[in-house]
């Protein structure tokens, strides 16, 4: 049964699935483990990006194609929800139609993009994809009737998953409010579309990206036409970061060009990739929670280091909450020094 | 040589800003094993990639079967039954034998018979089934790189130096092998230097120099002819 899930391809390696295995559980928990409005911010979050950047690694891990323009669809489908429930009002149909909405102009979106550029060499994508991803960040931030500018636009949702919203029942002691409904709404919907991709990534179309990844012209030459497979890459990768842009905007009941579309998310993105591992979407699990465990949290380790070292010279000074992007950096540098395909590919190389 | 399954008219290509076939015409038989000779730089490995559409040719027809193929893309004429071996192997080293070979099987799942077949002629093959490519060894990737061509039953196997940098040993399990193919009746255009494996299994010959093929017949009348030999090749009979 597990096997089915995980298409046939678990982590691989002992270490890995505990690791993998400790990060589902204290999602799945999270309401129940972690009370309290910020740590479920936090496993929201981790959720999501787990999925965004797992459909970003199936464009640069497994199709071997460097895109810039992933925010962009994310945007998409959290701009679609915005847009019709502001049109629809708070109900389901409106949350529904929106995601639908946002995720088909994605995937159409993409598949322009890739008509257009993936015949022409990898950098010029990759260029493209930039301009694209800049010039919808100013279209969003100039149609400020439709997409609220820069102020961006608060989402009315349907009450069931607002924090207004109180059932009756108590879990382990937790009452359920809407917005513990909320967060199932969002971890359900990773859980499905991940265990979606590990299947797409083991069936024989992942097979032919990788292959493509490897050797463009010898899986041309076997009979596999490139240009088709990395344009149904595209769209698929496009798709899936808009029901993940979908399900952000659901549950942050807010969107704006910072929380989506901004040039540092598609940094994050690619940084998570590189951090857990390309080429694998366990990679995308273990990159994307330590990724925003460290930004959520690194401050205040550091603050309690900070506090620790205060008797010692400078140390404090160095710890300083306020250099927590400085400590950030060094991570990545560390990180991509001692784990070049990632820390995923690290442990499975071992295991 | 009436009805060949292979006719190039007048190709040439261009790599770059070089010419590197001035007008190639060559017929290859149905059926038959054709060798494609000539001193390094001639055009043989160019004259495969044209055919199989991985350089597009700037002019002349490339015609399979009577159907002019010339600029279409490499899957299509891939998918028409077109299997290259190339030069450099080409396996994809992260996927597994396995997944290379169904990779290979384009027309559908991988036949059984076909497929015992090859394993008996490429013991490796079934003990590293499960295994990466990438860990093979030189001469098991050319096994792999030349199982993946006979995976399915192609219309033209075109096949570019197969003994390249191999020990004896395994050049001699090639040659059985291509000769299986062979006497199951493959129309196969193969570029050789090893004069003595491409005596052992042409029965055609075409001999390249500067983008053109110069001379054209039968193996049997170049091999045994080492004046015509050094004429076109530089080679004598003492190397073969």
């Amino acid at each position: 049964m597990v096997r089915f899930l995980l298409s046939g391809d678990g982590p691989r390696s002992l270490v890995l699935s505990v690791i993998v295995g400790a990060i589902f559980l204290a999602l799945a928990l999270a309401p129940f483990l972690f009370p309290g409005t910020r740590s479920l911010e936090v496993a929201a979050r981790i959720a999501i990006f787990i999925v965004l950047v797992a459909s970003y690694d199936l464009l640069l891990g497994y199709a071997g194609i460097v895109s810039f323009a992933h925010t962009v669809f994310f945007g998409l489908g959290a701009y679609g929800v915005a847009i019709a429930t502001s049109n629809m009002g708070r109900t389901w149909g409106a949350l529904a139609s929106g995601t639908l909405a946002g995720t088909a102009v994605a995937v159409a979106v993409a598949f322009v993009i890739a008509l257009f550029s993936l015949r022409v060499r990898a950098i010029f994508f990759a260029m493209i994809t930039l301009a694209v991803a800049s010039a919808v960040a100013v279209l969003v931030s100039q149609l400020s009737w439709l997409t609220g500018g820069e102020d961006g636009m608060n989402i009315q949702i349907p009450r069931e998953l607002t924090p207004a919203f109180r059932l009756e029942t108590e879990v382990f002691g937790t009452r359920i409010t809407g917005r513990i409904l909320n967060y199932y709404l969002v971890f359900v919907s990773c859980t499905v579309l991940f265990l979606l991709m590990l299947r797409v990534v083991n069936s024989p179309f992942g097979r032919v990206l990788q292959a493509i990844r490897e050797n463009a012209f010898r899986a041309e030459a076997v009979g596999y036409r490139v240009v088709i497979y990395r344009t149904v890459a595209t769209c698929l990768s496009a798709g899936i970061a808009a029901l993940a842009g979908a399900l952000f905007a659901i549950w942050l009941r807010y969107v704006g060009p910072d929380t989506t579309l901004s040039s540092e998310i598609m940094i994050d993105i690619l940084l998570m990739v590189v951090i857990g591992g390309m080429g694998t979407v366990w990679g995308a699990v273990v990159g994307a929670t330590i990724f925003v465990l460290a930004q959520n949290y690194l401050q205040n380790l550091m603050k309690s280091a900070s506090d620790a070292t205060s008797a010692l010279p400078l140390v404090p000074d160095l710890l300083n909450p306020d250099r927590w992007l400085l400590w950030l950096g060094v991570l990545f540098i560390l990180s991509v020094y001692f784990f070049p395909s990632g820390i995923v590919g690290r442990l499975r190389a071992r295991g | 040589m009436s009805d060949p399954l292979l006719s190039l008219r007048a190709v040439k290509t261009d790599i770059a800003q070089y010419h590197i076939l001035h007008g190639v015409d060559l017929d290859v038989p149905r059926g038959q094993v054709t060798m494609l000779l000539g001193r390094n730089g001639a055009g043989k490995t160019t004259t495969l990639r044209t055919i199989i559409g991985l350089w597009q040719p700037h002019s002349g027809d490339i015609l399979l079967d009577g159907e002019n193929i010339a600029r279409q893309p490499p899957a299509t004429i891939a998918r028409k039954g077109v299997a290259l071996v190339p030069e450099d192997m080409g396996i994809f080293a992260n996927l597994t034998v396995e997944e290379n070979m169904t990779l290979a099987a384009v027309a559908g799942p991988i036949d059984q018979g076909r497929l015992d077949w090859i394993f008996s002629v490429f013991p490796p093959l079934r003990t590293f089934w499960k295994n990466p490519a990438g860990n093979l060894s030189g001469g098991q990737k050319q096994m792999l790189s030349t199982a993946r061509a006979m995976i399915e039953e192609r219309r033209l196997y075109l096949i570019d130096e197969p003994s390249k940098g191999l020990a004896p040993a395994i050049v001699s399990t090639l040659a059985r092998a291509l000769r299986d193919l062979k006497l199951a009746g493959a129309t196969i255009l193969m570029v050789e230097q090893n004069f003595k494996l491409a005596k052992a299994l042409g029965d055609h010959a075409a001999v390249m120099d500067d983008g053109r093929i110069i001379w054209s017949g039968a193996m049997a009348e170049l091999a045994s002819d080492a004046s015509l030999q050094e004429r076109l090749m530089g080679l004598s009979m003492e190397h073969a």
